[in-house]
């Protein structure tokens, strides 16, 4: 999620002067973004040194803790926006931290990578995990310890209580309307409490 | 990175009386300080450096002729360091009650002739900002660029944007906490028990006896740092290791390495520091609570700020735990307040603070480079910086 033309896409979702908390935040290039062309303030939480020192460079609000804590930081309806980018499948606890961002924020933004994209599909097929792009590292290594797909997030959605109000896939920079499920190797949701 | 080299103490006397939380005041006093760096000539790069419980306006650098006498801080500000003193003016005040310069209990009680002593008013973190803030107008310095300090001195930082909003642009608060718990006081009240009850103490007047509590100072300061270590820090750098290669058997002799240190420690503070500028100082602590008078609330106690925050915690410090500057975090956000917070994984407990972790000191200079740039339009303080009046605060660089 750190290609420019992906975070000036997610961008757009995010209203005008929002009050954004972004989780798992990364360099900040995103809350800078909001900043400078949206007028939107906020902070982001990042647990990696190196990531919190690029976003207290770049003079965004950077808070380091680790979100499988919780969002204990922040009051219910505290945020515009709460986005979660490249993050949830990361976490241990996704049903939890999607209710807890549905607390703390008015709208959610979520993006993770889609498992049901074609070419990791076919990947399983013929037997063996993927290793994409999106999706680069060995079943015995990676980070992402929840892999989902576009349609699995929809169900959990409904399951937490969400209404989703905008759902695209993204693929090389472009958005991806059309079969997302299948074409997209990054799915993408805005939702609200419903 | 350089040292600021030689630098020479100043002071200012300062002729109005000083109102107390207390609801005492002090009729007159005088305040220690140095400077390092310029101030430039919009007087909008200055940062207050604030002291915790045994240090001093002494910052950074030598005295010339005691090379080793460093500043406390001397690895953060300098030239090239992360307060780098190229670009920020930088000020170091001994705080009230304190025993390096200035007006303390030590002194002369103008009401009788005879030094402070026990008569020394009880200080508060909010007497300290305010005395402080007296200095700034002295030297014509109308808003911080930041104000920083670790522990005590982080409280000091904290006050300064409650009691003084509109005069610090940023606070960095390290190492700090939003008040004392139980556990905290309880060790301050051990800590002054073995001062008060040490039989030279003599009620605070022990200058007129021409003794010294020492006893009493050295089991404070022997307290006070274990609770600077962490256990495995202690354990790393002392584990069991014992001084003999044999045990002696006695209960009163120094059997392990632990306990020479925490003597030797004990041994060099009480020849230094002032027994009642401890009790003073550790009763400071106790009673700085922002949230005191909001019913406890400290996001209520945080609405008249509005400085910019940077607030760091160590994970190993217990005493004052990254638990207590979330709380202080927590208060800065729900007042949409901007802040960054950096919980650093550091093995030193308390004492990290002092340090120079790369970590620590990385977060540090990229905070300050960017106060840098918001009151240094221009780049460099350069060739437009000037000095403030030579008698007052001259630039402290030995050539």
């Amino acid at each position: 999620m750190s290609e420019r033309s992906d975070l000036e896409i997610i961008a757009r979702l995010v209203p005008p002067g929002s009050r954004v908390l972004d989780l798992g935040c990364g360099d900040g290039a995103l809350l800078a973004l909001l900043r400078d062309q949206r007028n939107c303030s906020g902070y982001g939480v990042e647990i990696d040194d190196t990531k919190l020192l690029a976003c207290i460079k770049r003079g965004v609000n950077v808070l380091q803790r680790n979100l499988d804590e919780g969002l204990s930081l922040f009051d219910d309806a505290s945020f515009d926006v709460v986005l979660q980018l490249d993050t949830l499948q990361n976490l241990r606890n996704t049903e939890a931290m999607l209710r807890e961002t549905a607390r703390v924020g008015r709208i959610g933004v979520v993006s993770f990578p889609n498992f049901a994209h074609w070419p990791n599909r076919l990947s399983v097929l013929r037997g063996r995990m993927p290793v994409t792009k999106v999706l680069p590292y060995q079943w015995y290594d990676t980070p992402n310890i929840r892999v989902g797909t576009f349609a699995d997030f929809e169900v959990l959605a409904h399951k937490v209580g969400l209404r989703i109000d905008e759902a695209f896939g993204l693929h090389e920079g472009k958005v991806v309307r059309r079969w997302p499920n299948l074409l997209a190797s990054t799915a993408v949701f805005r939702f609200e409490r419903s | 990175m350089g040292s600021v080299g030689h630098v020479t103490p100043q002071s200012m006397h300062f002729a109005q009386a000083l109102p107390l939380q207390s609801g005492a005041r002090l009729s007159d006093y005088t305040l220690a300080f140095e400077t390092y760096g310029a101030l430039n000539a919009q007087r909008s790069n200055a940062v207050l450096v604030c002291h915790a419980l045994n240090a001093s306006h002494h910052v950074a650098g030598t005295y010339a002729g005691q090379e080793r006498d460093v500043g406390w801080w001397d690895n953060l500000v300098g030239p090239g360091k992360p307060l780098d003193t190229d670009r920020f003016f930088v000020i170091g005040v001994n705080n009230l009650g304190s025993c390096f310069g200035s007006t303390g209990p030590m002194d002369v009680n103008p009401a009788s002739g005879q030094p402070y002593g026990a008569a020394f008013p009880v200080v508060t973190v909010e007497d300290w900002v305010d005395a402080q803030a007296r200095l700034m107008d002295a030297l014509g310095i109308e808003q911080l660029a930041a104000v920083i300090g670790g522990s005590l001195g982080g409280m000091q930082a904290l006050a300064w944007t409650l009691r003084q909003p509109r005069r610090v642009r940023h606070c960095i608060a390290v190492a700090s906490a939003p008040n004392l718990s139980a556990q905290n006081i309880a060790f301050n009240e051990v800590a002054r028990r073995a001062i008060i009850t040490d039989p030279e103490f003599h009620g605070g007047d022990y200058y007129a006896h021409g003794v010294v509590p020492k006893r009493g100072l050295r089991v404070a300061r022997m307290l006070g740092h274990i609770t600077y270590l962490s256990d495995d820090v202690m354990d790393a750098r002392f584990g069991r290791g014992m001084r003999n290669d044999e045990r002696v058997y006695s209960t009163q002799d120094v059997e392990f390495q632990i306990e020479g240190y925490l003597r030797h420690q004990g041994d060099k503070f009480s020849e230094y520091f002032d027994a009642n500028t401890y009790l003073l100082i550790t009763r400071a602590l106790d009673y700085f609570d922002p949230a005191r008078e909001h019913g406890g609330d400290l996001t209520r106690a945080f609405a008249p700020a509005s400085a910019r925050f940077l607030v760091v915690s160590f994970s190993t410090d217990w005493r004052f735990s990254p638990l207590r500057s979330r709380e202080i975090v927590k208060a800065l956000v729900d007042n949409g307040l901007d802040v960054s917070y950096a919980e650093i994984d550091a093995p030193h407990g308390h004492d990290a603070f002092l340090l120079d972790d790369a970590r620590y000191h990385g977060v540090l200079r990229a905070y300050f480079e960017r106060v840098a740039r918001e009151v240094n339009p221009s780049g460099e303080p350069g060739a437009h910086s000037r000095v403030v009046g030579s008698a007052r605060a001259p630039v402290l660089r030995s050539s």
